[in-house]
């Protein structure tokens, strides 16, 4: 510690180029986190799948619609315990801009299907009764200020028209894993309004079965069911689902890592030129250092420490920045991801990337001043 | 005391027999001191003159340990200078040298105070040791009100002052100056040059001091000429 004031110092030196170098690592580490919690969030949509519940969606894509008629028969099925099903909306409320996801769902079943969403037994009750009735998160209640009671007006886009809904129920989680930024209304509501073309038709159904050993034989039984007919079903765990859902937008995952790897990596090379410029200004004042009696280890590690306290501060403010930033502001990607949070295990891998890029810009110009004979360095001065 | 220490003659502080330094460029070598030998007491306050190359900021280097020599034997202050690894040398310089520099060398970003704390952080000494040794240096050479001030805010003669105090502080046995004059106006160089003195009377320092200035040399209780890497002429106490 009584070295810390000699290390500070330095990095006072050049104010400007201090603080460059700080604010570049801070926005690598910023975008590492940002890049990061787009997998962890996909990861969160995972986590919150059940394997007891399955998806039942049209072979060829989503874009197309199941019909109706389909709900008894797969009722019938052997292994399925409950069948339930629901409509993406896809409506705008107010602004385009103003991003969230709309269910229209089949409220009964629903709510047996889906025990992790969880509300007050008499929000339950209301929501039950009344058709044009609708439940939002807890998280978009917060965002726009609804309250029980409150009508929403949202346009339709998918299903023209402007369809008011009336909360009745603020749902909360039962996991931090469940998405809370959507509202649920009556399928029947939605389904009234249609012309009788687009009648009785549904997005996907959602079968319950008891247990996920039964997924394979389950989803089998469906398919086949159906694999003559003109609405072939593709059935998978709702896992699977979510994971194909995902995979829809390319290889996310690599797609991350590449981009993350870069530009860490370019901030890398940027830091460790930096360093090494800071170090070779210093050549005289590490010889003096050494000759003081400063050993080469010593000299080492104050350059080293030096580089690794540039590299921590940016980490840190990178990262807090992110934590931050996304906790208060409602970054959803349009309902892309609706649990866009910054997890502490992404702050501290932050923080480790933040010490490991320290490190490495420091080694080579501390090995340099460790090394530096302090006669030479003295005489290409004088 | 090492066996390397115990090695060292009693009687002179610093020892050198049959030094060579010889520098390599590319290919080429250049001999600096070629087979020199010399005794200075302790307590001496010793001149180096001769021309520029004639060696005088190698040998120089070479009693203060910051160099080795390419053949020959350097006892200073108890050790055998070639046979103590980096690490102990490094330790072994804290303890017993303090450096004055032409250019006085100061920390540019740290303050009086910082620069002349610097040799004792080395030390075991806790934060209000270290401020006590630092304010007492400092009055030692005048500028005990200056102690906040950065190199930049300093005179010339100032920033010597304090490089002085720098080279006191940690109280070595022996300390080398190397053209301490050089830079400064006549006026600073003699204040330097009697605070050098005062060293040398009041506290028993040993000071070894590499000058192109005769009158800073008659300052020196002895001064040895140098000339091509040979020492050739002695005037004074030294043997």
């Amino acid at each position: 510690m009584k070295y810390l004031g000699y290390i500070t110092a330095h990095l006072w030196r050049h104010k400007r180029r201090t603080f460059l170098t700080v604010s570049s690592i801070a926005i690598a580490l910023f975008l590492f986190c940002t890049l990061r919690t787009v997998m962890t969030s996909f990861d969160a949509a995972l986590r919150a799948s059940a394997d007891t519940r399955l998806v039942v969606r049209h072979a060829a894509s989503l874009v197309f619609p199941l019909p109706f008629s389909y709900r008894d028969r797969l009722a019938q099925i052997d292994g399925v315990t409950g069948v339930s099903y629901g409509n993406w909306f896809g409506g705008i409320y107010q602004d385009p801009k103003n991003n969230f996801a709309q269910f229209a769902v089949d409220v009964p079943t629903f709510v047996k299907l889906f025990p992790e969403v969880e509300m007050p037994p008499d929000q339950v009750s209301a929501w039950l009764a009344e058709r044009t009735s609708c439940v939002v998160g807890a998280t978009l209640a917060a965002k726009y200020g609804w309250k029980l009671g409150d009508a929403i007006p949202i346009q339709g886009t998918i299903y023209p028209g402007e369809y008011r809904f009336t909360v009745r129920g603020i749902y909360k989680g039962k996991t931090a894993d469940v998405d809370e930024n959507t509202l649920f209304f009556h399928w029947d509501y939605l389904n009234e309004a249609m012309p009788a073309v687009r009648k009785d038709w549904v997005g996907i159904y959602w079968l319950e079965i008891p247990n996920g050993d039964m997924a394979a034989d389950v989803s089998g039984r469906v398919d086949a069911l159906y694999a003559n007919s003109s609405q072939p079903t593709k059935t998978e765990t709702e896992k699977a689902f979510q994971a194909s859902f995902i995979s829809m937008m390319g290889n996310v995952s690599l797609l991350m890592t590449i981009l993350g790897s870069a530009i860490l990596f370019a901030i890398l090379l940027v830091t460790i030129n930096t360093m090494m410029m800071a170090a070779r200004e210093r050549t005289t004042e590490i010889a003096v250092l050494k000759t003081i009696g400063f050993s080469d280890d010593l000299v080492l590690r104050l350059v080293g420490a030096e580089a690794i306290l540039v590299s921590v501060t940016g980490g840190i403010l990178g990262c807090v920045a992110a934590w931050l930033i996304f906790q208060r502001v409602d970054f959803t990607a349009g309902g892309m991801f609706p649990n866009f949070t910054v997890m502490p295990q992404t702050v501290g891998l932050g923080i480790v990337l933040a010490i490991a890029m320290g490190l490495v810009s420091g080694l080579v110009p501390a090995l340099q001043a460790g090394r530096l004979r302090i006669a030479t360095a003295l005489r290409k001065v004088a | 005391m090492t066996p390397t220490e115990s090695a060292a003659p009693a009687e002179a502080l610093i020892r050198l027999r049959d030094v060579h330094k010889i520098y390599h460029r590319d290919k080429i070598e250049i001999p600096v001191l070629t087979g020199l030998s010399m005794d200075v007491k302790g307590g001496e306050f010793l001149a180096l003159m001769g021309p520029s190359g004639s060696g005088k900021s190698t040998l120089l280097n070479l009693i203060a340990g910051i160099d080795t020599p390419s053949r020959g034997d350097v006892w200073v202050a108890g050790a055998s200078l070639g046979a103590l690894k980096p690490g102990k040398l490094a330790a072994w310089r804290a303890r017993n040298v303090g450096f004055i520099f032409q250019l006085y060398n100061l920390i540019p970003v740290l303050t009086a105070y910082q620069n002349v704390e610097l040799p004792l952080l080395l030390t075991r000494l806790n934060g209000a040791e270290r401020k006590k040794r630092v304010h007492l240096a400092l009055e030692l050479v005048g500028l005990q009100d200056r102690d906040h001030h950065f190199p930049h805010q300093l005179s010339g003669g100032q920033e010597q002052r304090v490089a002085i105090a720098r080279a006191i502080v940690g109280d070595p046995t022996l300390l080398v100056a190397d053209e301490p004059t050089g830079d400064l106006d006549a006026k600073n160089a003699e204040e330097i040059l009697t605070l050098l003195q005062r060293l040398n009377r009041e506290m028993g320092k040993t000071i070894v001091m590499v000058t192109h200035d005769p009158h800073a040399a008659e300052r020196a209780h002895a001064t040895l000429h140098l000339e091509k890497g040979v020492l050739i002429e002695q005037q004074g106490a030294v043997r």
